[in-house]
């Protein structure tokens, strides 16, 4: 590849759209991508930028439009085989990996070397190996990807990518599972094959900082329409945003929190298995006090989802006390942890946070059903009232749907959120248990999301915070803590602690934990 | 007890336990790509009266082993349409199968046969038993290991060769990618449903085998439900041995072995008791299933 090439039209869509039953997903895009640049497609979610993709990987085929790669104008039956053919492939926001495999058979799966009729490990292991080195992409070819962080599985998926002499590279919102760290590296990475190798990056992503500091250029996306691509360097963070989202968007500075009032949920020595039957919390120490956000902050998977499981009862303890305004309530039932005052939004609202299946209505009374307000004599549902009541909650939380009598697995996923945070809030609960309260929300939503959570704790609410996105938890909480394993690694108030130090103490770095019990 | 443990109770165990071994082998390459098939059953059933059929009608085993494989072949494809293809639920075309498979062979007997019950015919040509020189004549080891019917040796040949192509070659490990993570395989440009088919077509085959062996090896003749659950016996063995051929195979053995004791046992106990025999085991097996995981987990903690 020589420095002509460079700068050279490598993709283009040609007025592309892609409908859905209901939704355009897609609406006359066109745009040219060129060799060796990095290229940023943002967008909210449900923008159209994940469609975009599929379309030029061809997951999916487009309703009108063509998709040119290279000057060669893809078929009718471009498929992911096609696209790798012609130098395009994709690292997915979920990995494509077969977790029994080693790292080795995932990299090479679809194209293994073969000695007569079996396939030969040794080959593919040094094929890995080598691709590793010159990419600088360290794995071990014989390890099975079941064992291996989040981190090296992408750096698996991404060798997957390299591995068909792709020059084009689609990176799917890469680092919304990495930390600081493992996302530096990543940069590093991807400056490496633009520069070197003179591939190019389509980097999809709805985190600004890092479109500011990896692409060249940006292309920002609303409602399926591309509404403009610019010069990275020519525009800012917040033109970028009020882009995204139609109108400014200030994410103005929310108020801090008064003074903590007294202790409302005290975790000492917490203990429990994953799933798998392996420890996943080792002795677990954490206090919140009424008044305040205490965001938890950590690499997926570093026992997180344990807490928020145990905490609300539905996880067995295997040790330590849970202690909810002055009750012990270790390894009590769900409805009796609620009795003693504890308000739970799950991570995953679709499978805990809500009944898909129930209709809006139904699942904003949930918890309440039984109230004389409801029910007669508790059995027989009142369904004017209920139908009034969720008229009048979702209006106040917003709630966009057809009407309450639809199913609540109709709703897109903020105005989903919205029912479940409507539904906990309207509790009145002293104490609040927050789990990714925006995941898969899009701005306009997580705004709106973010001022009930700091309304609640302005009223004296105790709030446990526990959230993939570290903007989120920096905003949003008083105090940090990150864990790491299992175990609390350090204890921060937010205005006094940078970015790079939680991500170091929350890939294992330790804190002299009497220095830092200062609360 | 002199006459129950002996030589033959042995010769019994590989007799009892071959068509299992053949019907797991089939239904592992199903659940390799996570489709619990207990379709099995009738499957193996519909094999069992079409290799009567074939070697019935054209005097040879041969044809009869054919007869049953084109239809193993065919019911692995409609077993794939209906569950792959059209996307019904597994179970309900699993259980369809074998209903199906019970009325379809109870007409055909009637109505071609003019039987109620059971056919058996001297014109049946049952399969060959091989004797294999030098080794019969080892005592012990002689008889157990020669003088066996075809389609046990064919069964101790496919465990191995079924093993190298699930865990040694790229198409095997295509096919576990499908049912592990389809998307992996897709993203890699394979087709997760061809590999969907393929174990389907497999399952039939093998199955069809299966009960090839029932009506022509172990017996010579075809009688209604002749299977009487060893689908599901299989289905369980394959649950046992995770999938892996030499555990199904050892498992298998085991059911066999049971079966064989049970059997033997008749002379000492009523034999509705000895009869349950097998299906006890299957439930012991399934709770040493449970029972070995917790212990790896609690390892592994």
């Amino acid at each position: 590849m020589n420095d002509a090439a460079t700068g050279a039209e490598i993709v283009r869509f040609s007025h592309v759209s892609k409908q859905y039953p209901g939704t355009l997903a897609n609406d006359d895009v066109s745009l040219s991508i060129r060799r060796g640049e990095v290229f940023a497609l943002v967008g909210e979610n449900g923008a159209g930028k994940s469609t975009l993709m599929n379309l030029l990987y061809g997951l999916q085929a487009p309703t009108l439009g063509d998709i040119y790669i290279k000057g060669e104008k893809t078929g009718p039956q471009h498929g992911p085989e096609s696209a790798m053919r012609m130098g395009v492939s994709m690292v997915h926001q979920h990995f494509k990996l077969v977790p029994s495999f080693t790292v080795a058979q995932n990299v090479m799966l679809g194209h293994e070397p073969r000695r007569g009729l079996f396939y030969d490990g040794r080959e593919a292991e040094e094929t890995v190996r080598r691709l590793s080195a010159e990419y600088g992409l360290k794995v071990e070819p014989g390890d099975v990807v079941r064992d291996l962080s989040v981190g090296i599985q992408q750096r698996v998926e991404i060798l997957k990518a390299l591995r068909t002499g792709a020059d084009v590279l689609i990176l799917d919102e890469p680092t919304a599972v990495l930390t600081p760290q493992e996302a530096e590296e990543l940069f590093e990475v991807i400056r490496r094959v633009v520069q070197e190798k003179n591939m190019t990056v389509i980097l999809i992503t709805h985190r600004l900082p890092e479109v500011m500091r990896v692409s060249d250029r940006v292309g920002v996306m609303r409602r399926g329409r591309l509404e403009k691509v610019m010069e990275t360097r020519e525009t800012s963070e917040r033109e970028i945003a009020s882009l995204m989202v139609g109108r400014d968007v200030l994410f103005s500075d929310l108020p801090g929190g008064q003074a903590a009032g007294e202790e409302r949920l005290v975790i000492r020595g917490l203990c429990a298995l994953s799933d798998r039957g392996l420890p996943a919390l080792r002795g677990m120490d954490l206090t919140v006090h009424a008044g305040e956000v205490v965001g938890v902050c950590g690499v997926e998977g570093n026992g997180q989802t344990e807490l928020a499981e145990c905490v609300a009862g539905m996880r067995p303890v295997t040790g330590g006390s849970v202690v909810l305004c002055g009750r012990d309530v270790t390894g009590q039932a769900p409805g009796r942890i609620r009795e003693a005052g504890l308000s739970y939004i799950p991570e995953d609202r679709i499978s805990t946070g809500v009944d898909v299946k129930a209709s809006v209505a139904e699942n904003l009374i949930v918890g309440k059903q039984r109230t004389p307000a409801f029910s007669r004599l508790g059995v027989h549902l009142r369904r004017g009232q209920v139908k009034k009541y969720a008229q009048e909650l979702s209006q106040a939380f917003d709630i966009r749907t057809s009407g309450v009598d639809e199913p609540a697995g109709s709703l897109s996923g903020g105005n989903m959120q919205k029912v479940v945070l409507a539904r906990e809030f309207s509790f009145g609960s002293p104490a609040l248990l927050v789990c990714q309260p925006t995941r898969g929300v899009d701005i306009g939503a997580t705004e709106f999301i973010h001022e009930r959570i700091v309304e609640k704790r302005d009223q004296g609410c105790a709030v446990l915070l526990i959230s993939a996105d570290l903007d989120e938890l920096m905003r949003l909480s008083d105090r940090l803590v990150t864990v790491f394993e299992g175990r609390v690694t350090g204890r921060f108030r937010t205005a006094e602690v940078t970015r790079e130090e939680i991500g170091y103490y929350m890939t294992g770095g330790h804190q002299d934990t009497k220095e830092a019990e200062a609360q | 007890m002199g006459d129950v443990l002996n030589i033959l109770l042995l010769q019994n165990t590989l007799r009892t336990a071959t068509p299992v071994v053949l019907a797991a082998l089939g239904c592992l390459m199903t659940q390799h790509v996570n489709i619990t098939n207990i379709g099995i059953e009738g499957m193996m059933l519909t094999g069992a009266f079409f290799a009567v059929l074939g070697s019935y009608f054209a005097g040879s085993w041969v044809a009869g082993i054919a007869c049953a494989l084109l239809v193993g072949l065919l019911l692995g494809l409609f077993y794939y349409v209906f569950v792959i293809k059209f996307k019904s639920d597994e179970f309900i075309i699993g259980v369809a199968l074998n209903i199906f498979a019970g009325g379809l062979t109870v007409f055909l007997l009637r109505n071609i046969f003019d039987v109620k019950g059971s056919f058996s015919d001297p014109a049946i040509v049952p399969l060959p038993t091989v004797e294999i020189p030098l080794i019969k004549d080892i005592p012990v080891i002689g008889p157990l290991l020669s003088g066996n019917t075809l389609l046990v040796y064919v069964s101790w040949l496919l465990v191995p060769v079924c093993w190298a192509f699930i865990y040694k070659t790229p198409m095997g490990f295509h096919l576990r990618a499908s049912g592990e993570y389809p998307d992996a395989l897709t993203a890699a440009g394979r087709s997760p449903e061809r590999m969907k088919c393929l174990a389907s077509v497999l399952c039939g085959l093998l199955s069809a085998l299966a009960g090839a062996h029932l009506s022509l090896g172990y017996l010579t003749m075809f009688s209604e439900n002749m299977s009487a659950s060893r689908g599901y016996v299989a289905f369980a063995c394959v649950i046992f041995g995770r999938g892996n051929p030499p555990k199904v195979f050892l498992a298998a053995l085991l059911f066999g072995f049971i079966e064989a004791l049970g059997l033997r046992m008749q002379k000492y106990m009523p034999s509705d008791l000895t009869a349950m025999a097998p299906y006890v085991v299957t439930v012991v097996m399934m709770v040493a299933v449970v029972l070995m995981e917790r212990r790896k987990r609690r390892h592994a903690a």
